[in-house]
């Protein structure tokens, strides 16, 4: 980012703005947690606000209150100074707000033109009036400098076109208020200049913009007023003019840190993980390299901590180690031995154990009970004579759910009668049940309570006393700075830096985090 | 929120748990309806006879109800059959011609019995490595394979049908018709096999690791790939032992008719399917048993012969065949949202008593601009 540096030329600064959209005490209760806890709202005319919290403090549920994705438990919002309520996605587009999710929702299969008309084509009575919608795409892709042809298909797009592809939509449907969640997480540095570009358009034409990311520097960059959420509530705001990263870092982490994390023991013993020159492929993009030339060691009772922005290449290698991708090139060993050729099966059974980042998706299995999901991967323990032994899974379901203090009605309970932290908790238990030797858990906190990641920490802390090698990501700084003997911090699928977080700054990580933006 | 209220009138029990025993309360009400109309229709006779044609669709459906835990479905079932039942009909009657030696061979029934089961087991294999290996959708691959199966038998049989199935004792090859005809303690041998299959299917299911496997991989294949679970030979084996199934009720079947052509078994796959689905399996996978198939096998099965035993027309039997598969999944759905409410009502309500004992602590807006 070289030109622009500082946005407030290209609106009228301040507080000043009219507040277009507002909410006021939103309150959302999902089944496990609190997730917003009063939170008051303004967007402004022509303005960008930025949105900023750690994972976890409420940013999405908001956004998707905002847009009608979801109905807020209790409180009001408020649009042109009138309440009113979003019975869906479409109804809050027709009042002119608009959400672009994290994960674009365009279909690949149909072309630009198809995509931006798509469930409201026009007419001329039956058939679609093909040359009209084309003309009004050529016109949007005009308005947004970007020579797109209507004609082409969307999966042959790269992501950042596909993102001005949702913008164009957004447009065509006279959108006043834009949200755009994480925009820039996949995007190269050249498609994040596009982007900016292409915001600052929008706002000088009386668009406000709301703008989540993680990536401290672009809200600095593109917004006129920073938001920070913590834990489900707005703890600061302010115009971006008067304020700095380091105020932003403060407002964001601010809790009493202590309470949550254990002592570790601080004596790493003989190396037991040991990734060498690991290169992962996108299993999605076999093209694009997301983990490029990592080597890693973990050692017996270490905790390393991974930091990394999103798109960084902290998923893909965890679950490579784990044996869900196959590696490009590099070498992993467990105790010595090497285990890169191995199924997932053969991995565990030698002592590696991966406690994945989306329980839903990866980590459990919603029709199966507390019991039957924790023994997933123990079923060689307690099987006897070719059957399960039902008193021998008692046993050591029993044991675990005491060891990771599970609150569940019963061992037969389903799955999903648990709060979310409990849930995260039976992940950890299976894992914890294989008796790994080294233990790899993908950002293990995610979306649960203060509680639970303080029982998370403690279990990560006394598994490692016990002789375990802990790899674990994250991507709140202050957990790596906090439960971690070592931090390394990735991005874009390269190791940007490795710090001891005994005199470590959280500015430092982040910067390392975010080395490719400055460039 | 452990010991807090809980209202245990029995009226509050005993609604949830007709509604868990749905489909063996059908079974049992069906039968009182057809007893109250037929006098022939509870005796001992008539009981055996229904069981004996409800035995072929309960294996069918053993093998249908692996395949659908897993979250797939297997349509080449009644063309599988048919494939071994010809395979063995061609073998019995014609016998191998062995071109080195210009003589043709004739083995012995033993040994077509297990070629035929080979061969059904040849076909599920197929399907397994086409929904595995080539991630070809489940429905297509079996769909595609159950028009091959077909084929092959009526290219083999040439549209012939074989009846001399009975072998001669100059060849040695006789004994093939005795598992259609004989009996056991009374019992026709084939209600034997049935409670064969489905004690060695529950074992398999309920206390083997391979069974929580099936669970998991139907569950959610992702989290059970991610736990170990090696989800492609699961699957490669479901099919497999579906196969095997298929082709056992083939042998069977055509040991009983004492003839085969290349109709048997036309869409089989449709009767077990639906014993499976009454009996409370759910086709996006991970959910059903055992005995929940066995009762779904027996509903239709009971209530095809007792329709015709109270002599409803034909045209009508097969309506109502449908109604009541339609109702049993509409009972299945109402029961999963009755499910799903609890839970989310129990979720909420410990959500509820853990925010009353931390709300003092929770964090408190403060601007600091």
């Amino acid at each position: 980012m070289s030109a622009a540096v500082t946005a407030p030329e290209a609106t009228p600064a301040g507080e000043d703005g009219k507040v277009i959209l507002a909410a006021r005490a939103i309150t959302k209760v999902y089944g496990g947690t609190h997730a917003l806890r009063g939170v008051d709202f303004d967007v402004r005319e022509g303005q960008v606000a930025a949105l900023i919290g750690e994972n976890g403090a409420g940013k999405s549920t908001l956004m998707k209150i905002l847009a009608g994705v979801e109905t807020p438990t209790t409180g009001t919002i408020l649009l042109d100074g009138e309440p009113v309520t979003f019975a869906s996605p479409t109804d809050a587009v027709a009042h002119g707000v608009a959400i672009i999710h994290q994960e674009l929702s365009l279909c690949p299969n149909l072309s630009v033109q198809d995509n931006i008309f798509l469930a409201r084509e026009t007419t001329n009575g039956v058939i679609v009036d093909r040359r009209g919608e084309r003309a009004a795409v050529e016109a949007l892709m005009a308005r947004l400098e970007e020579p797109i042809s209507p004609d082409t298909l969307v999966g042959d797009l790269s992501l950042g076109q596909q993102q001005l592809v949702e913008i164009a939509r957004a447009l065509s449907e006279e959108t006043r208020v834009l949200i755009m969640d994480e925009p820039t997480s996949a995007l190269s540095a050249a498609e994040v200049e596009v982007l900016f570009r292409v915001v600052r358009e929008l706002t000088r034409d009386r668009v406000s913009v709301i703008f989540i990311s993680h990536h401290l520097e672009e809200c600095m960059q593109l917004a006129d007023h920073a938001v920070i959420l913590r834990d489900g509530a707005v703890v600061a705001s302010h115009a971006v003019a008067g304020i700095d990263i380091a105020w932003i870092v403060r407002n964001m982490i601010g809790r009493e840190q202590d309470e949550l994390y254990s002592d570790l023991p601080g004596v790493p013993g003989e190396a037991v993980l040991e990734i060498e020159g690991l290169s992962v492929a996108d299993p999605a993009n076999p093209n694009r390299i997301v983990v490029d030339n990592v080597s890693i060691t973990v050692h017996a009772g270490e905790v390393v901590g991974v930091y990394g922005l999103m798109g960084a290449g902290r998923t893909e290698m965890l679950e490579t180690i784990a044996g869900r991708n196959k590696a490009l090139g590099g070498q992993i060993r467990l105790g010595g031995r090497r285990i890169d050729g191995m199924s997932i099966g053969e991995r565990i059974q030698a002592g590696l154990a991966l406690a994945p980042e989306d329980r839903q998706r990866d980590g459990l299995i919603p029709t199966l009970s507390v019991a039957r999901n924790m023994s997933l991967s123990s079923l060689p323990r307690i099987t006897r004579h070719g059957l399960v032994s039902q008193r021998a899974e008692r046993g050591l379901v029993a044991e675990q759910v005491v060891n990771t203090r599970v609150k569940t009605e019963s061992q037969g309970a389903l799955i999903g009668s648990l709060s979310g932290g409990n849930q995260q908790k039976v992940v950890v238990g299976k894992a914890l049940m294989t008796q790994p030797k080294a233990l790899v858990l993908d950002e293990p906190t995610r979306g649960i309570d203060v509680g639970a990641k303080a029982d998370i920490f403690t279990l990560m802390a006394t598994q490692a006393r016990a002789g375990a090698a802990i790899l674990f990501a994250t991507s709140e700084v202050s957990e790596a700075l906090n439960a971690a003997d070592r931090v390394i911090v990735m991005a874009r699928g390269h190791i940007t830096g490795e710090f001891d977080p005994k005199n470590t700054t959280q500015e430092q990580i982040l910067a390392a985090s975010d080395v490719d933006q400055g460039v | 929120m452990s010991s807090t209220k809980r209202t245990n009138s029995l009226g509050s029990q005993i609604g949830p748990f007709l509604m868990d025993q749905r489909a063996f309360v059908a079974l049992i009400v069906l039968i009182c309806v057809f007893w109250s109309m037929s006098d022939t229709f509870l005796t001992v006779t008539n009981v055996i006879i229904m069981t004996k044609h409800v035995a072929y669709n309960a294996i069918l459906a053993l093998g249908m109800l692996l395949v659908i835990l897993t979250g797939g479905i297997d349509l080449s079932i009644g063309a599988t059959m048919c494939l071994s039942g010809i395979v063995a009909g061609a073998l019995l009657q014609n016998g191998i011609a062995l071109n080195f030696m210009d003589k043709v061979g004739y083995p012995a029934a033993w040994a077509v019995i297990v070629f035929a089961l080979a061969i059904g087991t040849l076909v599920g294999w197929i399907n397994g490595l086409l929904v595995t290996r080539f991630g070809v959708a489940p429905f297509i691959a079996t769909l595609g394979t159950m028009y091959m199966a077909r084929g092959t038998a009526l290219i083999m049989s040439n549209g012939v049908t074989y009846s001399k199935l009975g072998g001669s004792h100059e060849l040695g090859n006789t004994g093939f018709l005795l598992i259609g005809s004989s009996k056991i303690l009374g019992v026709p041998t084939v209600v034997w096999v049935m409670v064969v299959f489905a004690v060695a299917i529950w074992i398999l299911t309920a206390r083997t690791p391979f069974g929580r496997w099936l669970y998991a991989t139907g569950g959610n294949e992702r989290a059970a790939a991610l736990s170990g679970v090696p989800v492609f030979r699961v699957k490669s084996w479901v099919y497999m032992i579906s196969g095997f199934c298929a082709a056992t009720v083939g042998v069977c079947m055509v040991s009983e008719l004492t003839s085969v052509n290349g109709d048997l078994g036309t869409s089989f796959e449709m009767n077990a399917i639906a014993a499976v689905v009454i009996g409370g399996a759910s086709l996006a996978g991970g959910r059903g048993g055992v005995k929940g198939t066995l009762v779904g096998a027996f509903v239709i099965g009971f209530l095809a012969d007792g329709l015709v035993n109270i002599k409803v027309n034909t045209f009508w039997q097969t309506f109502i065949k449908g109604l009541v598969i339609v109702l049993a999944v509409i009972l299945d759905q109402a029961q999963e949202k009755l499910k799903n409410r609890r839970a989310a009502a129990a979720a909420a309500a410990s959500v509820r008593t853990i925010a009353a004992g931390t709300q003092e602590e929770a964090p408190q807006a403060t601007t600091t601009a």
